[in-house]
């Protein structure tokens, strides 16, 4: 029979979930963390792991991108933990009615009255931190490390089932990591890309006067003494226009499917105020197309001429080519085209006249260290193109303070899907100052 | 302190439930928080809160979002159309304003004696703000009516059944609070128990057959919309109807106007199912 944990270890198991799902950059707060444990306290988990299972993941959790990550949490907090599930109830529960055994003292719970949510949550992980220190460091009960006495999916006696015959158990549910499609950082279907692209909006109210100002109609009338004066205003209206950028062909075509989509929502993203769209092949040069087979097409400069600074420009493109390509006059892939200007020259161009500008780099993050990315990403705030990656790029280049804190920001992110720290390379940087 | 006694939502008659749904609207019930539920079109979000109503016997009511819906409009309007222009004829009692009150659908679930169910079906069609403009009244379950400074204060917390087609993101504040499920496509097995609840006296070979065919579609990648639950059972109804042999299914598929909706898609499945 394997150990049952005591009851002084629940309370590390339980706010382990927890540090997993942060770990995995799940937003878990302490709201829904008190919601569980009122949950669990109301008996809602039917004392079983599957009903834990169920009950955590509707109360933790509010989009399905999330749910393989918690899979994977519960699965490395609770693995081998099933057959002795029956047994700990008990303990379980009588922890669970008690907050203050989830080692927070009493001083701490009183002010958690008095502080903010974001201070509360870094409590909350320092805590766990040491807690979790603390517990690794001792006899290693529930294992990750391979010395866990128990065994996956075996065949324990004592395993639960809920719902009679056919049901499963949870940890054969988060084994099987069924939600791994709907993860942020890997799909991107049409419906997701144009609810993202909703956020590009600014209402403002311009144009004719159809709409009735009840307001002032009211104010205008008080100072007519009562004699009926109707004010009309115009409608608000979505103001923002995009100048939509692709890279087609090359290095592009693995990538063709979700630049599609892409495309399919940008035109059905009717709440635009304007959306252009042109093409290009590796590296913007003096022209820009209007069709993916570069025939017919405007020069950048008159781009740039007949668009306001306000206009928003996403480009979409892998910033892969030879240095050459964007260092070099006439480094253009097509020998044919003998560009005077190095593409970066182009691309410093439009940087600097449009106010609001993303890159999406459809190449996943851990592959951007390479040269022509690393200036391109100098230049633009670069984005992955995956759902996480549009939803903060889009909100950066709605919501940020300009290009040079959106470059600052959008590093920083790929510094946190790294995990370390990106090279400074001051040879490049000199290109892109 | 557990199982503190509650109306608990076993089974519906005409609707499988998943044994993560059951307790999804289970937790709801007794956290008395909203149920929030996702999932592709059609999968039944919307007929869900009719079933749960139906097996909790409570009264159901609903709210249908649309781009234009304010949060306002849930609570009351006030009707000062009517109210002038009574004034003009001499009709009605105008000096109460509460003649004109009139409750909207979540203040009418306050309202009421009993428990309800309230359902906000597409939450994510109307502003990124209503969602946060609901929040104060779905935590409290009260609001004033300043008019009359009458205040509704939910006798009986209903039990709010929040659907969202991810057209939209919602706020995080309003997510926190909410109960979520995630209704996953239902496998082959399950998707049969929901037919058969739909279709009691189909013959199996057919739809063995139409199933086959239901999830070759699905699994085209270059299919835009692929078709759903309630677009399937709406093509058994109707090969049922015209009585088409099983046979034919794979081989000519009959009637594909009612899985397939987009003309390319069509192109697409035909190319790939026929060939």
């Amino acid at each position: 029979m394997p150990p049952v944990p005591k009851d002084a270890e629940l309370g590390p198991l339980f706010s382990r979930l927890l540090f997993e799902l942060r770990a995995r950059r799940v937003p878990v707060g302490l709201t829904e963390w008190m919601t569980l444990m009122r949950a669990l306290a109301l008996g809602l988990h039917h004392s079983s792991l599957t009903g834990f299972y169920h009950a955590a993941r509707s109360i933790l959790i509010h989009s399905e991108a999330h749910f393989d990550a918690f899979d994977q949490a519960f699965g490395v907090v609770f693995q081998g933990l099933e057959g002795a599930a029956l047994e700990i109830t008990d303990d379980l529960l009588a922890w669970l009615k008690d907050p203050k055994r989830f080692n927070l003292s009493d001083e701490q719970l009183a002010q958690i009255e008095k502080l903010g949510l974001d201070e509360l949550i870094r409590l909350f992980e320092e805590r766990l931190k040491e807690q979790k220190e603390r517990h690794d460091g001792g006899n290693k009960w529930i294992g990750t490390g391979g010395t866990s006495p128990f065994g996956h999916s075996g065949q324990h006696p004592g395993g639960l089932r809920i719902g009679g015959e056919g049901g499963r158990s949870a940890m054969q549910i988060a084994g099987e990591r069924r939600f791994k499609n709907y993860r942020a950082d890997l799909v991107l279907d049409v419906r997701q890309i144009g609810a993202a692209l909703r956020r590009l909006r600014e209402l403002t109210r311009e144009g004719s006067k159809e709409e009735l100002d009840l307001d002032g109609t009211i104010d205008q009338t008080c100072k007519n003494a009562g004699e009926l004066e109707v004010v009309m205003r115009s409608a608000r209206r979505n103001n923002v226009r995009v100048v939509l950028l692709l890279d087609v062909g090359g290095s592009m075509t693995p990538h063709a499917r979700t630049v599609s989509r892409l495309l399919t929502a940008a035109k059905q993203a009717h709440h635009l105020r304007e959306l252009r769209l042109y093409y290009f092949h590796n590296c913007v040069y003096e022209k820009l197309y209007t069709d993916a087979s570069f025939k017919e097409g405007i020069p950048v400069e008159e781009l740039i001429h007949t668009t306001q600074r306000s206009y928003k420009l996403i480009l979409v493109g892998d910033a892969l080519m030879h240095p050459a390509e964007l260092l070099e006059p006439g480094g253009a892939i097509y020998y044919s085209h003998r560009n005077t200007h190095p593409g970066i020259y182009w691309l410093k161009a439009l940087a600097d006249h449009f106010q609001r500008t993303l890159w999406l780099n459809p190449e996943p993050v851990q592959y951007w260290d390479q040269p022509t990315i690393r200036l391109v990403s100098n230049l633009f705030p670069m984005y992955a193109l995956t759902l996480e990656g549009l939803t903060e790029g889009i909100r950066e280049l709605v919501a940020g303070k300009g290009q040079s804190s959106g470059i600052a920001a959008a590093r920083r992110l790929q510094e946190a899907a790294l995990g370390r720290p990106l090279k400074r390379d001051p040879w490049l940087d000199r290109w892109t100052s | 302190m557990s199982n503190k006694a509650f109306n608990r939502f076993e089974r519906a008659t005409g609707y499988v439930v998943s044994d993560g749904l059951r307790e999804a609207v289970n937790l709801a019930l007794c956290l008395e928080r909203p149920l929030l539920l996702k999932g592709e079109p059609g999968t039944g979000k919307t007929v869900l809160a009719g079933h749960v109503a139906e097996a909790l016997g409570l009264k159901l009511i609903r709210w249908h979002v649309k781009s234009t819906t304010k949060a306002q409009d849930g609570l009351y309007v006030y009707d000062t159309v009517a109210r002038l222009h009574d004034s003009r004829f001499g009709d009605h009692d105008v000096r109460d304003i509460e003649h004109y009150i009139k409750l909207g659908p979540l203040g009418e679930s306050f309202a009421t004696d009993a428990q309800v169910v309230l359902l906000i079906d597409e939450v994510d069609k109307a502003d990124l703000e209503f969602p946060n403009d609901l929040l104060n009244e779905l935590d409290l379950m009260r609001f004033t009516i300043h008019e009359t400074n009458r205040e509704i204060a939910a006798r009986h917390r209903p039990l709010v059944v929040i659907t969202s087609n991810n057209e939209k993101e919602l706020p995080d504040a309003f997510l926190r609070r909410c109960v979520f499920h995630f209704i996953e496509f239902p496998s082959p097995e399950l998707m049969r128990e929901i037919v058969r609840v739909h279709h009691p006296d189909l013959e199996d070979r057919l739809l063995e057959q139409s199933l086959e065919v239901f999830y070759a579609l699905r699994g085209i990648a270059q299919v835009r919309k692929p078709p759903s639950t309630s677009e399937l059972i709406d093509w058994l109804a109707a090969l049922q109807t015209a009585g088409v042999s099983p046979d034919v299914i794979r081989k000519k598929l009959p009637m594909l106007g009612a899985l397939l909706k987009k003309e390319q898609d069509v192109e697409v499945a035909k190319r790939a199912v026929l060939h």
